[in-house]
């Protein structure tokens, strides 16, 4: 019996369609199907928040969704948070200037847990920060820097989002001001 | 760590939905935010013929404030309620909704879910038995009220069967000025909570209590209503000897669990604590709702 079906969603600002069996994660259509390996899978059982995306803008555990459950909604992974000509997202950008990844396993969660933070709230406190990443662990135990780098990133941001704003452009590396609801074609990786 | 196959389907109805439980019963299960039901699948503790997933029944998402009355439709994402930001949401609930996990399992995770899950330590129990909550239930023999007095039977156990789907919860808001809070402890943020306390405090004129509540989780095999601790309160003034005095008729009721006499100890006087700062902060707050309307 062939229980495959056809879904239809957006990653990363592109139409996808394929076909998946129900059982599927969310995580695992992400990583065999469709390429996005940035999509880290640590436990499996919605705990350590390395498969991170967001669904319609806001954080979700892939491992915790069904791939099916993907049908109509726009999902946004890490490849999806760069600019068109590939500079790095303003939290990518302060993550690399504050030394905030050292493996690198848990960083795509973080950041997308930090890019819906700071769109939720632009001048977050240290326990905010630290409040809304709560659910990613590092085993690295980076955190210190990690904290930083998302409180140098909500500073870039501000900066880019103001009007009147002089200092912003060289600050976020190139990516032009509201990054965040910036998509690269798929196949631009 | 992948689920084992099942089928799948999502109906757009709530008919439809019943009438598949109803054919499927206990080889069926709800998936609503999926946030304890995925992991049990991961691990196979769960292995369900079929899943009906409810997301796309939109009718279960909602958040209405009538006459004396909260009513949260069971699809209601916690996120939703911890950012309500309205007047009509007591305090206890934002506070209680935003001490859920974190926030990607808030994002997901439903009132009606965490509800039929029936974990001990879910803060929507204490919500729910604080508020004098009655949990809506369908299934294709029509619509059941169950109280929350009632709903609750035991550990990760409710009342609902499994042809049941939670539609509702209803919960009854004091008629006069009242103050709440929610206040809970665990070893990391966002893990289950080791105990938590849902308190409400309702004040007459002359600043004694009216009305009580003190619903405790995470002490015992259920979430309970400690109705010993509400007499304690009700009827003097509110201060510190009376915190006290319904922290200390916390106990008997908690059906404490623990592998020893020393975590059943350590679980009893979290709860004592913690049912004082609970009131300590409903009471202020009913204190200022009480001068308001004076």
């Amino acid at each position: 019996m062939s229980d495959e079906r056809t879904i239809s969603f957006t990653l990363n600002g592109s139409k996808r369609s394929c076909r998946i069996r129900p059982r599927v994660t969310l995580a695992d259509l992400l990583r065999d199907q469709l390429d996005c390996t940035g999509v880290h899978l640590g436990c499996e059982q919605g705990v350590c928040g390395a498969c991170t995306v967001l669904v319609n803008g806001r954080t979700a555990r892939s491992c915790l969704m069904l791939g099916v459950q993907a049908e109509g909604v726009s999902i946004r992974t890490i490849e999806g948070l760069a600019g068109a000509g590939g500079g790095l997202h303003p939290v990518q950008q302060a993550f690399s200037a504050a030394h905030a990844l050292q493996c690198g396993f848990c960083t795509p969660g973080m950041i997308l847990a930090a890019v819906e933070l700071l769109g939720e709230n632009p001048a977050p406190s240290q326990a905010q920060i630290r409040e809304a990443l709560s659910g990613n662990l590092c085993r690295c135990t980076g955190y210190a820097n990690i904290v930083s780098a998302v409180g140098r990133a909500a500073e870039t941001l501000r900066e880019t989002r103001a009007p009147e704003a002089t200092s912003g452009p060289e600050a976020a590396g190139g990516s032009p001001a509201g990054g965040a609801e910036n998509s690269r074609p798929e196949g631009a990786r | 760590m992948k689920p084992p196959p099942f089928g799948y389907q999502a109906p757009e109805t709530l008919e439809e939905a019943v009438y598949l439980l109803g054919q499927y019963g206990d080889d069926a299960k709800v998936l609503a935010g999926g946030q304890s039901l995925m992991p049990l699948l991961a691990f196979r503790l769960a292995r369900p013929s079929l899943l009906v997933d409810i997301n796309r029944i939109r009718e279960l998402e909602s958040l209405r404030h009538a006459a004396g009355r909260l009513d949260l439709g069971s699809l209601t994402r916690h996120r939703t309620v911890e950012l309500a930001g309205s007047p009509a949401v007591p305090a206890a609930i934002t506070e209680a909704a935003a001490q859920i996990g974190h926030v990607a399992i808030r994002n997901r995770g439903t009132v009606g879910g965490s509800l039929a899950h029936a974990d001990p330590s879910a803060e929507w129990a204490a919500v729910t038995l604080a508020y004098d909550g009655i949990i809506v239930a369908r299934s294709v023999a029509g619509e059941r009220r169950i109280p929350a007095a009632e709903f609750f039977v035991g550990y990760l156990t409710s009342a609902l069967l499994p042809t049941e789907i939670v539609t509702r919860l209803e919960l009854r808001l004091p008629d006069r000025p009242a103050g709440s809070a929610f206040a809970e402890f665990a070893r990391r943020h966002g893990d289950f909570a080791l105990g938590g306390v849902a308190s409400v405090l309702a004040l007459a004129g002359d600043r004694s209590v009216r009305h009580a509540r003190v619903a405790v989780i995470g002490a015992g095999a259920r979430p309970v209503r400690c109705q010993a601790a509400e007499a304690a309160l009700v009827g003097r003034e509110f201060d510190g000897a009376a915190a006290a005095a319904a922290a200390g008729a916390i106990g008997p009721d908690l059906e404490l669990t623990g592998t020893d006499s020393g975590e059943r100890r350590f679980r009893l006087q979290v709860a004592r604590t913690l049912t004082r700062r609970a009131l300590h902060a409903a009471a202020g707050r009913a204190e200022r709702a009480v001068s308001e309307r004076e």
